[in-house]
């Protein structure tokens, strides 16, 4: 103890570690698994198939979000008999094995990375795993959370261990003031522009830096999520003060000693001064703008006064016939300003950004509005508890007023497994993490974006520079209210 | 899981990069609760035009490629979603191995978990199969995992590095969770001692 200073990363893992046999990867020991319906089915069969139990059913939990329509009628009548299968296992799985499930009625339901902190089961330094790769959200608590696949959801079933062999470390500092209008979600979509999709493979991120400090839980948790979308094995952020106020009194946070506690052991987390990181990159917060992406990876991104790029000027050929056919896909051509890009669809939504304060700053945006003409345009929430607090701000009806549909909790249209899709075509901003060709629909093109960009996109018809917005005063009275 | 020593196969060139897991199988396919018959979707939207029609220019759909067992692509390849469907339609297309300059992290132990070997090679290297396989017809390439190399019989010969512990598992078709539980005993009393940490509890 107490020799070489050490990253946030290494205290973690060193916690987990359950033994390092010669030659083989690391045992690592899991806290908990957060289980959904679309990943988990084969990895129970598999148990059932091999006699196996689950070893610990209390560091488990599910919840139904990937598939499930997000309206009431559709919820109560899944016509989708796959899909109605495919939650109809869980349940079942979740009662053989004894694992606690928020189903599509639970006040507790919705998107797994949405629930987990809400309900105060993420905490930091744990090691938390899910069939899902935006895990990597968790890490905004100082968590190494990351996703995985279905062989290894039933390995953490089985034995609540996973071998793992050490992934490198790369820490990101953000230095500065965010300028107005710029959010999380625009530091996230610079960093993957900048390093691109695959520029952190085998890397667990540490997000650090003023910029950082500064921001919400939620705004840590969206840059978080999106780690996965610079290749990267898990995002983490150092707990501090910001951290603990979230956490304390939430359903399962510790109470009383057990708190005080928690947080004496949760303080010694943060990385040590000194501590070497096999990577570092260094941002300035004030060069950032308001994002869009153009084209079929997260890593296409632009800023808003910018033109979409022009192929010709690509680094090789390689790149040239990506960025061609990126184009192709998108139906746009070199030298548009994506500011006169316009749209037929905004999903605000999915486990990057439906959190209370991202339906707060999309509404500010909205108030007073009207949703233009040629566009639809749908609210998601992240979650039944997100829902409810809405509502109770009136966040629903200065959506609804504006002409959005207010819908029931679910990842949604960020990858249109339920009925919430794009028809071939369609144009979308939204503030999901992903515009791979087909994800919210075959032929649907969607661009990425914060929610406050969705919200004026919608109203505009087109994409719009934050920064210039009216927000009209009814905002802060409707809000309010 | 079948182990892997040698393959002699077929190879196809898929010439793109960042393949994505949403390509390889899209999340339609998803629903399922079974872990095989994917084959049929894999890269369902590239394999079809707007209209549901075979697409007879991508190469998975090209007569000369049908029966390849070994896939060339681009860097980045199965980025994305951690989806495993991704691995089980390779898989069950008839996919054993992948050569690219480099792999997403979660779909390289999926792959792993299913059998499959991912070759990684420098660009360039990748480069001239993709073109060979394109050119030369009846492209076959042999992967040898005991000798870490591929060889196309010709004139391309290379070594690839692989993690020793992946390699004996592949060779032999172990099953990770027999593996891990052959440490049961000290993963008994590490359990016992790290449950006292109620600050690591998740309820």
């Amino acid at each position: 103890m107490g020799t070489a200073p050490k990253t946030l990363f290494e205290k973690v893992w060193e916690q987990h570690v359950v033994i390092e046999p010669k030659g083989e990867p690391t045992v690592l020991y899991i806290d908990l698994q957060l289980l959904h319906e679309v990943t988990s089915p084969q990895a129970f069969e598999g148990l059932r198939l091999a006699g196996r139990r689950v070893r610990r059913p209390d560091r488990s939990i599910a919840t139904v979000d990937h598939n499930v329509p997000t309206t009431i009628e559709g919820r109560l009548n899944i016509v989708d008999q796959i899909a109605a299968t495919q939650i109809a296992t869980l349940r079942k799985n979740c009662a053989d094995f004894g694992i606690e499930l928020y189903d599509v009625n639970s006040r507790e339901q919705g998107i797994v990375h949405v629930i987990g902190p809400e309900l105060g089961i993420t905490k930091p330094g744990m090691t938390i795993v899910c069939g899902d790769s935006h895990t990597s959200t968790h890490g905004a608590f100082g968590a190494l959370a990351f996703g995985i696949g279905t062989s290894e959801v039933e390995h953490v079933l089985a034995t609540q261990t996973l071998p793992q062999s050490k992934p490198k470390t790369f820490r990101i500092s953000v230095e500065g003031r965010l300028p107005r209008g710029v959010t999380a979600k625009d530091i996230i979509l610079a960093i993957i522009g900048k390093i691109g999709t695959d520029g952190a493979t085998g890397c667990v991120i540490e997000y650090a830096g003023s910029a950082i400090r500064e921001l919400s839980m939620e705004g840590r948790m969206t840059i978080c999520n999106m780690s996965i979308e610079a290749g990267a094995r898990a995002g983490m952020i150092a707990p501090d003060e910001t951290t603990f106020a979230y956490l304390k009194g939430r359903r399962f946070s510790p109470k009383g000693a057990a708190w005080d506690e928690a947080v004496r052991e949760w303080s010694r987390l943060p990385s040590d001064p000194g501590a070497k990181f096999d990577r570092e990159l260094v941002i300035d917060a004030g060069t950032l703008v308001p994002y869009v992406s153009w084209g079929t990876s997260p890593g296409m991104v632009a800023p808003i006064t910018d033109v979409v790029p022009d192929p010709a000027a690509a680094l090789n050929e390689q790149e040239r016939k990506s960025l061609e056919r990126a184009l192709e896909y998108m139906g746009l051509q070199a030298g548009t300003p994506l500011a006169d890009v316009s749209i037929d669809r905004v999903f605000i939504g999915s486990c990057t950004n439906s959190r209370i304060e991202d339906l707060r700053a999309a509404a500010r945006i909205a108030a007073g509005y009207k949703v233009s003409t040629h566009v639809s345009a749908m609210v998601v929430p992240g979650s039944q508890q997100v829902k409810a607090q809405a509502e109770q701000e009136g966040l629903d009806r200065v959506f609804r007023e504006a002409g959005f549909e207010w819908r029931e909790p679910g990842c949604s249209m960020c990858l249109g497994m339920n009925p919430d899709i794009l028809s071939p075509g369609e144009r979308c901003a939204s503030t999901s993490n992903r515009n791979f060709e087909g994800r919210q629909g075959r032929g649907g093109r969607t661009h990425l974006v914060s929610p406050e960009m969705a919200a004026a996109a919608a109203i505009a018809g087109h994409f719009i520079d934050i920064r210039n917005w009216p927000v009209l005063d009814v905002a802060s009275e409707e809000v309010k209210a | 899981m079948q182990p892997f020593r040698t393959l002699a196969a077929l190879a196809v060139p898929l010439d793109r990069t960042n393949v994505d897991t949403d390509q390889i199988i899209p999340k339609q396919f998803l629903k399922r609760i079974e872990r095989s018959g994917y084959g049929e979707f894999l890269f369902f939207d590239w394999r079809r035009t707007a209209n549901g029609e075979p697409d007879l220019s991508f190469p998975l759909n090209e007569p000369r490629y049908q029966g390849a067992q070994i896939l060339i692509a681009g860097k980045n390849f199965g980025c994305g979603s951690s989806r495993e469907h991704a691995a089980w339609a390779l898989s069950d297309f008839g996919f054993r191995a992948v050569i690219a300059p480099t792999f997403a992290d979660i779909f390289f132990s999926n792959a792993g978990k299913n059998g499959i070997v991912l070759v990684k090679l420098d660009e360039e290297q990748v480069n001239s199969l993709l073109e060979n396989a394109k050119k030369i017809p009846n492209y076959r390439l042999t992967v040898s995992l005991e000798e870490q190399t591929v060889t196309d019989g010709r004139e391309f010969n290379a070594k690839f590095d692989f993690d020793p512990f992946r390699k004996f598992c592949l060779i032999e078709g172990l099953d990770d969770i027999g593996l891990t539980l052959r440490h049961a005993s000290a993963l008994d009393a590490y359990e016992k001692k790290h449950d006292e940490a109620g600050w690591l509890r998740a309820k």
